[in-house]
């Protein structure tokens, strides 16, 4: 690099800047987040947010009730994290502006884990040495639960984790909880529907990573169990964009339905390949799907698409006697005059984990961890998002099937399919 | 399903994504020829003209236009990542300036991220989504438009370097650069003109693959990995190689995945690579002594 021209370094300086700019961006951690305007925020706003909390009608006083909250907010899962930190955030308003939890104010210190375990873990060690919380909330996938679930117990601090793998409750873990509806619950669905509608010959694709391979275990072991037949699975990589290959040979074993287990994109594509091989037997989709995003991306090819949701995604056709109708409409209403984006599942995995925290430190009067546990486990009739929680020493996950609705695209939007 | 109406299934629609690998091949190879450089921020190109069309298309511009201005747009990215990034390392070793492509490609992704957000973002096609069927194989029209568009990309550049000024000026930088230089042919200016056409092509293939697979700040790489193996698969620095060895892979990969395991579907283009590099170094239309371009 010797004897060059000056400027040469000066427009190293102008390409190198920015990266830096960027690779600082992502590391900084983004806690505590302090209640911020009704605006939606840009990236500078939401650092500049980390205040301590003032404001409130009846301002609770006193010092902060600390939780924490782990979510993929950049990486792989950022469309899973970035919706949860969005919501962690508007109850945190919410709550505070209703004067707190046991009269102090709430604080949630959002953690990033960039999609990636040993993030996973250092923020976890964070929160709970560092910050003293009392509960954590998240992490937003699987994996990085199971990264973090050892450090949880050693530290004996409760976790409501915001990710469905099956193991995260299975075996039973004194200290951790899960929110979301599981694949068991949605391949129990999936199966009342093939029974009603007496399909017995069915073909499954899946996403070959741990959700997608998950589903598929489910689909394998209940299906049969339930008499149905899967003729034949096939898979796809993760950034896979082309299914037509995988459908072709599904399209020759003739099945009455086809089941696929993925998260976005690659559902859409598999829509969009059914529709040009002219398979014109059920998509049924996993509830991995249960998002505006899907809609956009199949555009027409997603019409007639069946799958098990929770009630958030289509809460205006859910019934007002409904119980859950009221916090449905209340929270999916919020959000959306806050972010002008709908509230999909996993902003409502965020408003389930983070209210099951808060009420279990009402009932306990108390922020040690131990104590928060211990309520957590006798949370009762918890009505959320996602169904009614009812933990128990033998089920932290606390839902039944009945935390799933039928549901199908129909004019390239979601209906209730009763 | 008999098994020739398979074949038959499995080879066109191998041949469309195998289209795009051939052009994002191309893209590598006009860079690698003029400056030696194999630029990793190849697939980022492609990204960036999937997203750029896409946001003018929801934008209610046509896509006749969005197309020719989504190709600009990137083409001048690319000509500015040349200028800021690859040629202040001029005098350094190729590969400090592929390692400043690395950079580049990260710095690009970041930036897509911040603009367009982690989803995906869909395009609609550019003539409806109703299948076309090539005796029992089906068709989406948008494969018969990426063909379409890769045709007339390939036989474009070919034009531009056998009858212009300008491309024979390339070719002879690509064959001997210090003689080109003694020739009076300005090697600098031909480095900057090779990231913007380069850029500029793989932008174009973005825009038309964008309605087929959708487009995300992330779903520039896969691609790039695919197109250089078409690079080298053809040999690398040769043009015509890159778009047989990019079809070559798009067909072996779908055959492969439909006849022995969807699995596998990634791992076949890196053994065909693996393969030809063992038994044919310069690949397959690679000559010892290459002439280039």
């Amino acid at each position: 690099m010797r004897g060059q021209r000056p400027h040469r370094g000066l427009a190293v300086l102008v390409i190198l800047l920015p990266v830096v700019v960027l690779v600082m961006w992502g590391c900084q951690p983004k806690a505590p987040t302090g209640p911020e305007p009704g605006v939606q925020p840009t990236p500078a706003e939401e650092n500049q947010a980390a205040t301590p909390l003032e404001s409130g009608a009846k301002a609770p006083t006193g010092e902060p009730v600390k939780v924490g909250a782990i979510f993929s907010v950049t990486g792989n899962n950022a469309p899973l994290g970035e919706p949860e930190k969005r919501a962690a955030q508007l109850i945190q308003e919410e709550i505070n502006a209703k004067g707190g939890v046991l009269g102090r104010p709430l604080q949630v210190i959002v953690k990033d884990d960039k999609t990636d375990t040993t993030e996973a873990v250092n923020a976890a060690k964070d929160l709970i040495n560092t910050e003293k919380v009392c509960a954590i909330i998240g992490p937003s996938g699987t994996p990085t639960t199971m990264a973090i679930v050892p450090t949880m117990e050693e530290a004996k601090v409760p976790l409501v984790s915001c990710a469905a793998g099956m193991k995260i409750t299975n075996p039973i873990k004194p200290y951790v909880f899960a929110v979301p509806q599981t694949d068991t619950l949605a391949v129990a669905k999936i199966i009342e529907y093939l029974k009603a509608n007496r399909i017995e010959k069915v073909a499954t694709i899946y996403v070959k990573d741990p959700y997608g391979e998950s589903g598929q275990e489910q689909l394998s072991t209940h299906l049969s169990k339930a008499q149905i037949k899967i003729l034949g699975s096939e898979s796809y990589a993760k950034d896979d964009t082309d299914m037509t290959t995988q459908l072709t040979k599904l399209r020759g074993l003739q099945p009455q339905a086809i089941i696929c287990w993925g998260t976005n994109p690659g559902p859409a594509h598999v829509a969009k390949g059914m529709k040009k091989l002219g398979m014109t037997m059920p998509l049924i989709q996993s509830h991995g799907v249960a998002n505006a995003k899907f809609l956009e991306l199949a555009a027409d090819a997603g019409e007639g698409v069946m799958l098990p949701a929770g009630r958030l995604v289509v809460w205006e056709a859910v019934p007002d006697s409904h119980p859950q109708k009221p916090i449905l409409k209340s929270f999916a209403e919020a959000f959306r005059a806050k972010y002008s984006k709908d509230a999909d599942t996993f902003a409502g995995h965020a408003y389930d984990s983070l209210h099951i925290v808060i009420s279990a430190i009402e009932a306990a009067k108390s922020t040690e961890p131990a104590k928060v546990r211990d309520a957590l486990e006798k949370t009762k009739d918890f009505v959320g998002t996602a169904g009614v929680f009812t933990y128990t020493p033998q089920d932290h996950n606390g839902l039944t099937k009945d935390a799933f609705v039928w549901v199908k695209v129909e004019g390239g939007k979601w209906k209730l399919a009763e | 399903m008999h098994l020739a109406d398979s074949l038959l299934q499995f080879t066109v629609s191998g041949i469309a994504l195998g289209a795009i690998y051939g052009i994002v091949g191309l893209g590598f190879t006009i860079i690698f020829n003029a400056t030696g450089v194999i630029n990793f921020a190849q697939g980022e190109f492609v990204m960036l003209g999937g997203l750029v069309a896409a946001t003018l298309v929801s934008l209610h511009v046509p896509v006749a236009l969005a197309l020719p201005i989504a190709g600009f747009a990137v083409a001048i990215v690319g000509l500015l990542v040349q200028r800021l990034a690859v040629q202040p390392l001029t005098r350094s070793s190729v590969i400090s300036m592929v390692t400043v492509t690395i950079g580049v490609s990260v710095l690009l992704r970041g930036v897509a991220k911040e603009l367009w957000g982690p989803n995906s973002v869909a395009m609609a096609p550019f003539s409806g989504s109703q299948p076309l069927h090539l005796g029992t194989a089906a068709v989406e029209p948008q494969e018969v438009w990426v063909v379409a568009t890769v045709l007339v990309i390939v036989v474009g550049v070919q034009l531009f370097f056998e009858h212009t000024m300008v491309g024979k000026a390339m070719r002879a930088c690509a064959i001997n650069r210090a003689a080109a230089q003694l020739a009076g042919i300005s090697v600098d200016r031909m480095n900057l003109l090779a990231f913007g056409l380069s850029a500029g092509i793989s932008g174009l293939a973005g825009v038309v693959l964008a309605p087929l697979t959708m487009v995300s700040y992330s779903s520039g790489t896969p691609i790039a990995v695919k197109g250089f193996c078409a690079a080298i698969v053809g040999g690398l620095g040769n043009s015509a190689g890159a778009v047989v060895g990019g079809i070559l892979l798009g067909m072996l990969e779908s055959l492969g995945a439909g006849f022995i395991s969807s699995d596998y579907k990634n791992a076949f283009a890196l053994l065909v690579l693996l393969l030809v590099l063992v038994l044919r170094p310069s690949g397959l239309l690679g000559k010892r002594t290459d002439r280039g371009l």
